[in-house]
């Protein structure tokens, strides 16, 4: 097709959408190229799920444009439906309809003939490791073969692009890793993904790019390596004895960052410039200012740290906890 | 229009297949009703007078009618689970026509709705109802009750998409339809209750619908034909474009 050329599969242009009174989402502009991946972070209730709904044609956008593959999300939605997959946080299969009945079924409303879609069917049962489960209600099945199935059944037309909502929220870390290999192996076929998720670690190991989103807006794009710098790389975390002189220890802290530490009760927090011989320079000048230590860490920034660094005091915003 | 077909066809036969692995819903629709049917016949049966029949003939009309409009409750639930489960988000991120998640669900009630009628018939023979007419005024009589089944279900599809839960679709349709099927000539003559709810009774589309029934099977008088058609047409007029309405926003949100 020509109008897909070399342009990029993904093209979201000043999108807004609203609920009632609440801004969703406020002049979001995205890009994602074709065969990358793409996380989209953000806490709950960030917006995230509502761009995926508007890129996947569930949700008409109240303002703005959202291009994929070329196709405009609202006046090509019918076609754009042909060549995009979308599995969901929810898991979104029949839990009284076996793993081969669902993929049938999902074939089918693809248009494909029940034969061919019964092929399909056993081929992604195959290759998500669901083989022995084929015949079985689905709902007998782990929260993790869910998701697979929910997978194989947004790849049943083998879609260019791919919408993966969360797709390892409440998972146990086994089935997180067995879903992230999966997922590597459709990017390294050039499947172009958008992905949801809360966990850095997630978009640290799946995304080529990140774009952080927070109260409906972008806040943040670029690599996770690069989200961290700006939050300014690593920290030391030092939990002091429970009768331990926490300014002592804030003052003998003090010259190893440009920042000065934090105290919250025992825990003492502090960037640090330099990660070699942070530790060994911690304990040095803890132990000359007569500190009792407990414990003590470097500790890389997580989503957390990122969104604090981005938002400033948006995590207490959002969260709505009450200042002690 | 083909692909409309065929879609609709998909749908149907999946919440086909995943019926017998839901046993509360078939318990629902096979022991409930011959358990009424019973209890009608043996307690209350005795002390009914229905001129003219034996209450066994009048009851089944009666209760069949009562139990096709219940028919649809399959449908309230069923598409609530599904908004509910994220498969109508599912569904919409296909290339499917659109009307074939809610025309494949109301499609599925007529065979589950046939299934019971069945069931209610053979079990009403064999306690001593029989059929009073020609077997093509019985089929007659077979196909207006289909049609009345399909019109309520679009009432519970309505229902289904409207409510917060499966539990709420139950008891709001349980709360709309029972007393209409109560108030009217299903379980007693109508000549028999007080002046207001007779009044009720006799322009309610249950009394209409049965007394067709109970014209094409048994060969009563009073039957209308035009107008139990004209009840279910009306049904489906108001309630199919409100339940497809509220399918797109509850899709949408």
């Amino acid at each position: 097709m020509a109008a897909d050329g070399d342009e990029s599969a993904i093209t979201v242009r000043g999108v807004s959408k609203a609920y009632g009174d609440v801004q969703a989402l406020v002049g979001v502009d995205l890009d994602v190229a074709r065969g990358t991946v793409v996380g989209l972070l953000g806490p709950n209730g960030a917006g995230k799920t509502t761009l995926v709904r508007i890129l996947t044609t569930l949700l008409t956008a109240d303002s703005g444009t959202a291009r994929v593959l070329g196709l405009d999300v609202q006046r090509d939605a019918a076609r754009l439906r042909e060549r995009i997959g979308l599995a969901g946080q929810y898991a979104a299969v029949d839990e009284n309809l076996t793993g081969l009945e669902n993929l049938t079924m999902v074939g089918r409303l693809y248009g494909a003939k029940r034969s061919a879609a019964k092929a399909r069917g056993r081929e992604l049962l195959e290759r998500f490791d669901l083989v022995e489960a084929a015949d079985r209600p689905t709902k007998t099945y782990s929260g993790g073969m869910r998701r697979r199935l929910d997978l194989a059944a947004a790849l049943v037309a083998e879609p260019p692009v791919l919408f993966l909502d969360e797709p390892t929220t409440g998972l146990d870390p086994r089935s997180r890793l067995s879903l992230w290999e999966v997922i590597e192996t459709l990017v390294a076929e050039g499947t172009t993904v958008l992905l949801t998720t809360q966990y850095l670690d997630e978009a640290d190991r799946l995304a080529d790019a990140v774009a952080v989103i927070d109260h409906g807006r972008l806040i943040a794009e670029g690599t996770t390596d690069e989200l961290k710098d700006r939050v300014g790389g690593e920290r030391l975390e030092v939990r002091l004895d429970a009768d331990a002189d926490v300014q002592a220890a804030v003052r003998a802290l003090a010259p190893m960052s440009d920042e000065a530490p934090s105290a919250e009760g025992t825990l003492v927090q502090v960037p640090v410039r330099v990660r070699n011989g942070a530790i060994v320079e911690a304990v040095h000048r803890l132990s000359e200012a007569d500190v009792g230590v407990d414990d003590l860490a470097l500790r890389r920034p997580t989503l957390d740290d990122v969104f604090l660094a981005l938002t400033g005091h948006a995590a207490e915003d959002g969260s709505g906890e009450p200042a002690p | 229009m083909r692909r409309a077909l065929s879609d609709t066809l998909v749908i149907a036969e999946r919440n086909l297949i995943r019926l017998p692995r839901a046993p509360e819903l078939l318990l629902a629709f096979t022991v409930q009703p011959v358990m009424f049917v019973l209890l009608f016949r043996y307690v209350f049966g005795g002390a009914i007078r229905t001129p003219g029949y034996a209450y066994v003939d009048y009851l089944i009309p009666g209760i069949i009618v009562q139990n096709i409009a219940f028919g649809g409750f399959v449908t309230a639930i069923g598409l609530n689970e599904d908004v509910h489960k994220g498969l109508i988000d599912r569904f919409r991120s296909l290339p499917m026509a659109r009307p074939a998640v809610l025309a494949g669900r109301t499609l599925s009630d007529i065979v589950t709705n046939a299934l019971s009628m069945s069931i209610l018939l053979v079990t009403g023979v064999i306690i001593g109802f029989s059929f009073h007419s020609s077997v093509s005024d019985a089929i007659a009589g077979v196909a207006l009750l289909l049609l009345f089944g399909y019109a309520f279900s679009w009432f519970f599809a309505f229902i289904g998409l409207l409510v917060s839960s499966p539990e709420a679709a139950n008891s709001v349709g349980f709360i709309a339809v029972f007393p209409l099927t109560f108030i009217s000539s299903a379980f007693v003559p109508v000549a028999s209750m007080p002046e207001p709810l007779r009044a009720f009774a006799t322009v309610n589309p249950f009394t209409v619908v049965v007394d067709e029934i109970r014209h094409l099977w048994l060969g009563a008088p009073h039957g209308s034909l035009w107008g139990s058609i004209a009840w279910s047409l009306g049904i489906i007029a108001v309630f199919a474009p409100v339940a497809v309405a509220r399918y797109r926003r509850a899709a949408g949100q």
